[in-house]
């Protein structure tokens, strides 16, 4: 039988509970997370094939290129991010219930950010692989699209939130996230190339790590603010 | 279990046109309160900003005579809204869709299967939602009113999709939430019989 | 420990409403400035002082800036330019600024014509923006050889800018909800102005990875007074010229957004005839 957590349960309890309840949905529906994996591997096969496969521009333009595709295959997934909830009516309890709504916002971020950005950290050495990086760089690569990705939610989490319920809102979550982006791909695609060159590049991850941070404790108290004024 | 909820001089607009003008009722403990009115005249909106949801151009809610926006968790926690959509996740069945309402509210001491058996669902408690009949749903959706004993219940269009008995089921319960003490806010086309108060608004 | 928090919480609240109480007076002139006909009489007041110094100041900062002012000893006549680029760039920051802040005030203050401040600032914004790009690739042309030079940061951080101004304008353009529109604006330009600075730094940082060219000179200490007044004061006239269009848009956005009020009728029937 169901156990219930006590009365009025703590914000980490809420917290937990939207996050694994996300989950549960895309383990439901695993095409969820599984089409923008796909969508990434497709634009990284795209560049060679327009640009030519010549190993020096490969090596060049890897970093950058895998960056490019992970950023466009986030936001693939950000439409859905509030989507359902705002049709099926969950939004309205979640705003009705006893937590917080940016803690409720953060778990969702978490569960997004678990289903979207760490599958894409975990094969990015596959593609990377592909593009004649060396084996040394993929620590660094793959550190940078950690931190980079979990930014990346945290952005994307305003835009979804800003976007629910409106007409052609997958176009318009694109015009607004990603010149407020382009800081992050900018940062972690230079630190990897930058890795790649043998030159210093701790500056860059300390950068994303602390973006990572700001957006980690201000984005869900925009995006929950967002997600009252478009549930309005 | 006494309550009060008051509402003072409401005004809520909608884009250009305004939904209602100086709305003001109370009810107390053991009433029902029955929103009445067409398509489109604001009862949804109206249950929307008693919640909090939908922001009111002017006028306030008092819950036990204090101001609604002043205490948003005490509110929250002393009531249940039965939407007009469900608010329960179609690829998650019953069960798994009532224990993360539970995370999310308060505890709840009541057996989820005594819940289930009363509902007329408890067959169907894993059975993924959305292979669901809208009237299962909707008897589905009325388990968060058994499961937190909260005073004050919002219901839209109860009676929605429901055939004869699941509409006196519904008729039951108010009455008995009613008899223990509880308030009602009721949007409704058809009137209803039970043996409580009943005030009602014209929208 | 929730205990506590609970506490804390009363205590905010009761903070909150005897804050509340201590500004009230500031308050209610606040309304009364904020008041749409007060407010759509001061606009009218306001045009002329703002349009007359506009159009004397940018007349002798042009005159002066493209005929008295030496020309620069690297970048010969090339470098009058920035009697333009420099003032609409400083604005193009400028209106963001202003787009943040009435967005604050709208959402914390409940103002609703800070949120059409907002409105009529976006597209001047762009606008700024646009021409600080525009005059910026047209000098880029004799200094670079080229029109377009993604390694200077200056100007790819403006192309960022302009991105951020079109999201906002295409956020209020797709919400049919007037006060819905407004408050999602004002969380975004929010957001944005946050990222302004980062996108900023980051830029930089890029750029000096790529060692890009040296940007163009920024007025200061050690520019030549014959250069350096003619600049401020197309710095100067240019901010006049913004509040002056400003006005004159917000004039237009409040008469729209209050068309269906009395005030606005019987000013339009009246025999003045809303002037």
């Amino acid at each position: 039988m169901i156990v219930y957590s006590p009365e009025r349960p703590g914000i980490i309890i809420g917290l937990v509970a939207i996050a694994r309840r996300d989950l549960l949905l895309a383990w439901k529906r695993p095409g969820d997370i599984l089409n923008p994996l796909f969508f990434f591997a497709m634009v990284c096969t795209l560049f060679p094939l327009a640009a030519g496969p010549s190993s020096e521009q490969l090596v060049a333009s890897g970093p950058g290129v895998l960056w490019v595709a992970a950023l466009l295959s986030t936001l693939l997934s950000l439409n859905s991010m509030f989507m359902s909830d705002y049709e099926d009516g969950s939004l309205d309890q979640l705003l009705v219930s006893l937590q917080p709504l940016p803690a409720l916002v953060l778990g969702k971020t978490v569960a997004h950010w678990l289903t979207s950005g760490l599958p894409l950290v975990l094969i990015s050495p596959l593609l990377a692989m592909t593009y004649k990086m060396s084996t040394d760089i993929f620590g660094i690569l793959m550190l940078t699209l950690l931190l980079g990705s979990i930014c990346l939610s945290l952005l994307g989490s305003i835009g979804a939130a800003l976007t629910v319920g409106l007409h052609r809102g997958t176009a318009l979550l694109s015009l607004l996230i990603l010149p407020l982006a382009m800081p992050v791909l900018l940062l972690g695609a230079n630190t990897v190339s930058l890795a790649a060159g043998g030159e210093p590049y701790v500056t860059g991850i300390w950068a994303l790590a602390g973006y990572a941070v700001a957006a980690l404790s201000l984005a869900p108290y925009a995006a929950a603010a967002a997600l009252r004024i478009s549930n309005e | 279990m006494t309550a009060k909820l008051l509402a003072n001089d409401l005004t809520l607009m909608r884009g250009e046109n305004c939904l209602f003008q100086e709305l003001s009722f109370t009810i107390n403990s053991g009433e029902l309160l029955l929103l009445e009115g067409q398509n489109g005249s604001g009862k949804t909106s109206l249950m929307r900003a008693i919640v909090g949801i939908l922001s009111l151009e002017s006028g306030e809610v008092l819950w036990n005579n204090i101001p609604v926006y002043q205490q948003r968790q005490e509110f929250h926690g002393s009531l249940v809204w039965l939407a007009h959509r469900t608010g329960l996740k179609g690829d998650l069945t019953l069960t798994e869709n009532l224990y993360f309402e539970g995370a999310l509210r308060q505890r709840s001491d009541a057996d989820l299967a005594e819940v289930f058996k009363r509902l007329g669902i408890l067959k169907l408690r894993n059975l993924p939602l959305r292979l669901m009949s809208a009237g299962q749903q909707r008897r589905a959706a009325l388990a968060r009113m058994l499961l937190f004993e909260t005073p004050l219940w919002l219901m839209d269009e109860p009676f929605t999709n429901l055939d004869h008995e699941g509409r006196e089921l519904v008729k039951s319960l108010i009455d008995e939430h009613l008899a223990t003490g509880g308030i009602c806010i009721m949007a409704a086309h058809q009137s209803i019989d039970i043996n409580s108060t009943i005030i009602r608004v014209n929208l | 420990m929730r205990k506590f928090f609970n506490q804390l919480w009363k205590l905010f609240i009761q903070l909150r409403v005897f804050f509340h109480q201590l500004i009230s007076p500031l308050w209610r002139f606040f309304h009364k400035l904020a008041s749409p006909p007060h407010f759509y009489r001061l606009a009218a007041t306001l045009m002329p002082w703002l349009t007359v110094p506009a159009l004397l100041l940018i007349t002798y900062g042009i005159y002066a800036g493209l005929f008295l002012a030496p020309p620069d000893y690297q970048q010969g006549d090339a470098f009058r330019i920035i009697y333009v680029h420099v003032p609409s760039a400083y604005l193009s920051l400028f209106a963001y600024m202003i787009m943040a802040i009435s967005g604050a005030i709208g959402l914390i203050w409940r103002m609703k014509l800070a949120h059409a401040v907002g409105a009529a600032a976006a597209p001047l914004g762009a606008a700024f923006t646009f021409i600080a790009l525009a005059t910026g690739s047209i000098w880029g042309r004799p200094m670079w050889g080229t029109w377009w030079e993604w390694g200077d940061a200056r100007l790819t951080s403006e192309l960022i800018l302009l991105f951020l101004y079109f999201g906002y304008m295409a956020l209020r353009s797709s919400i049919d909800n007037t006060a819905k529109a407004d408050k999602a604006c004002a969380v975004l330009a929010l957001v944005g102005v946050v990222n302004v600075l980062v996108v900023h730094f980051s830029v930089e940082w890029w750029s000096s990875l790529h060692q890009g060219q040296t940007l163009m000179k920024k007025g200061g200490p050690g520019m030549d007074a014959d250069m350096l007044y003619p600049l401020l004061a197309t710095i100067l006239g240019f901010t006049f010229l913004f509040g002056a269009l400003l006005m004159r848009r917000l004039r237009t956005e409040v008469l729209y957004r209050e068309r269906r009020t009395r005030w606005v009728r019987e000013m339009i029937l009246s025999p003045e005839g809303g002037k």
